[in-house]
């Protein structure tokens, strides 16, 4: 057999193939979310002129998608033939981790309740994400429902839903802070009147591209074909489809004009155009090299407060060698000057001895073992003072 | 923004050791991800254990001898291993350059032994879901024998060599004690599974 584990000419079992491929690609998803959820939990703050409502229940949630993410799997697989107990099992779990994400929203929405909004693009973006979001939320709990996702698995349904959660989830608040760090990175503004534009093209041109999708999948549209027979009943729609599209393509067009004009012709905007309170907004837009020319030291969840000229730094590291500063885990408290590591080629050559032990064991195990050699050195070679 | 200097850290010390030190951190977190490769591993044993008409499958038990020898070696060894890292803390140059040489001794040994245990299991990898799983357990655990000693070696050359006498080397050498007692202590449950719930 060898190492063809899901070759079934082997005696291998695809299915298993099946399983491992989703618990990496259900876990993914949130990999791809959960930066979302922190940008836009840094964004938001900055645009309603207060902190953020629940902000502890707000990463126990996080935490909690997480560690939920690992057990939900076979939700991919309803169709599969599995058994009972285990769709029950995994229906039960893809629901509940509607109630992290549920908190999290709820926490979001308390902060521009309790604040007062100014709606500047990246705000618009990250409204524009609650709105999407939610709503692929709710599709989601629709398909981990057994019977419901028996119907519109592999359909257009299924296209809509993970669209919904993906862009809505992913692709809003990634725009939101390309706006919202692009003077930080830049040292210029994008242009407010582009990003309006290019907002609300984006929006209606995404809800008028996917949301037919949703009945399209209910009327039986399979997923992954080119073409079907004309006397089918998804013409129409797929029409409508193809040119809300249009809008959404212009809505991007016009996000990369205003990169581009932007870069070298925005205004400038200063090291803190948005009054905001983290930590990158006290150095210079953009930053130098090295961030801080002393490390700063935050006292309260807040790093900045309003006008506020002076920034508390640490003395003492030495600048003739890379130091950082050991503290202890709650307190923060200084504890130990700790040399940082040097230029090093030592963890190239690591990734490289590991990619050819990982690609060379598919053909033969024996690669496990003659691979783990060069890994050994390359690792030794790195750690060597 | 100005710079405002609120905090002096001219007198810290350049190493911590324990939760001061990002190593015995890093450590820890092997340790966590380690430790639950090894639970996930058990809790396949004890799986396909529940799934059998019979067990062991179609074989003897494995035999006792090399396993149990391994085991009371490796207890053992956690005294020298102890003061080992004492020593480190202490700075000791000269006892944990000794220390190391016998640790190093220490980590061969068992795997002199794990190569008898491979023989002596009573069963290939491939004859059924039975071997593999014992033979997954066991050369889960020999892959850690076998890390640690390497990690040994080069600490022991490490600290013969000039570079040796610094606070972060001896710190590195406390971690690793802190790993080889990780790498006993795992090796109980296993040894349990192995030869004694074969048994049952
Ligand atoms: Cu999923």
């Amino acid at each position: 057999m060898g190492t063809h584990f899901y070759n079934p000419a082997e005696g291998g079992d695809a299915l298993l193939w099946q399983h491992l491929f989703w618990f990496f690609g259900h876990p993914e998803v949130y990999i791809i979310f959960l930066p979302a959820v922190g940008m836009v939990s840094t964004i938001l703050p900055a645009f309603v002129g207060r902190p953020l409502f629940g902000y502890m229940l707000l990463v126990m949630a996080l935490i909690t998608t997480g560690v939920l993410s690992f057990g939900l799997w076979v939700h991919h697989m309803f169709t599969v033939g599995l058994p009972r107990l285990g769709e029950s099992f995994f229906t039960a779990s893809s629901m509940s981790i509607a109630l992290p994400a549920g908190v999290q929203i709820v926490c979001w929405l308390a902060t521009l309740w309790a604040g007062k909004p100014v709606y500047k693009t990246p705000l618009l973006f990250v409204l524009g994400f609650i709105v999407t979001f939610v709503m692929g939320g709710l599709t989601g709990v629709m398909v981990a429902s057994v019977p419901f996702d028996t119907q519109v698995h592999d359909t257009y349904f299924v296209v809509a839903h993970f669209h919904y959660v993906l862009i809505g989830g992913a692709v809003f608040p990634l725009l939101a802070a390309i706006h919202y760090w692009f003077p930080k990175i830049t040292g210029r503004m994008m242009s407010e009147r582009l990003g309006r534009w290019s907002f609300w093209l984006i929006f209606s041109g995404f809800h008028l591209t996917f949301f037919p999708m949703h009945l399209l999948g209910l009327l039986g549209m399979p997923r992954r074909i080119y073409t079907y027979q004309p006397e089918l009943p998804w013409a129409g729609l797929n029409l409508f489809v193809s040119l809300s599209a249009l809008i959404l393509f212009a809505g991007f067009l016009i996000f990369f004009v205003n990169i581009l004009r932007s870069w070298n012709d925005g205004l400038p905007g200063g090291d803190n155009p948005w009054g905001a309170t983290t930590l990158e907004w006290a150095t210079a837009s953009p930053p130098p090299s090295y961030n801080f020319r002393r490390i700063p030291v935050v006292s309260g969840r807040e790093a900045l407060s309003a006008g506020e000229e002076d920034l508390p730094v640490v003395a003492g590291l030495r600048t003739d060698r890379r130091e950082l500063l050991v503290t202890s885990v709650v307190e923060a408290l200084p504890q130990a000057r700790e040399s940082s590591t040097s230029d090093s080629v030592w963890p190239f050559w690591a990734a490289v001895a590991t990619s050819v032990l990982f690609i060379w064991s598919i053909f033969t195990p024996w690669a496990v073992v003659w691979g783990s050699i060069p890994v050994a050195v390359t690792l030794v070679g790195w750690f060597w003072p | 923004m100005r710079d405002r200097v609120v905090l002096d850290a001219s007198g810290l010390p350049l190493h911590g050791s324990g939760a001061e030190s990002p190593t015995w951190w890093a450590t820890l977190a092997f340790m966590l991800i380690e430790g639950t490769g090894f639970a996930l591993a058990i809790a396949v044993y004890l799986y396909l254990m529940s799934l059998a008409p019979e067990w062991p499958l179609q074989a003897p038990p494995p035999d006792l001898w090399a396993g149990t020898s391994l085991t009371l070696l490796l207890i053992a060894s956690v005294v020298p291993n102890i003061l080992v890292g004492r020593w480190a803390q202490q700075r000791n140059l000269r006892r944990v350059r000794i220390g190391l040489v016998v640790m190093t001794l220490l980590g061969i040994a068992p795997l002199i032994l794990r190569a008898f245990e491979f023989t002596t299991l009573n069963i290939r990898w491939d004859d059924n879901a039975y071997g593999s799983i014992l033979w997954m357990l066991l050369g889960l655990h020999t892959t850690h024998i076998l890390t640690d000693v390497v990690d040994t070696v080069v600490l022991a050359c490490l600290m013969f060599s000039r570079l040796g006498d610094n606070t972060r080397r001896f710190g590195d050498v406390e971690d690793n004690c802190l790993y080889w007692n990780f790498v006993v202590v795992a090796w109980l449950p296993l040894y349990g599974c192995i030869y004694w719930l074969a048994r049952l």
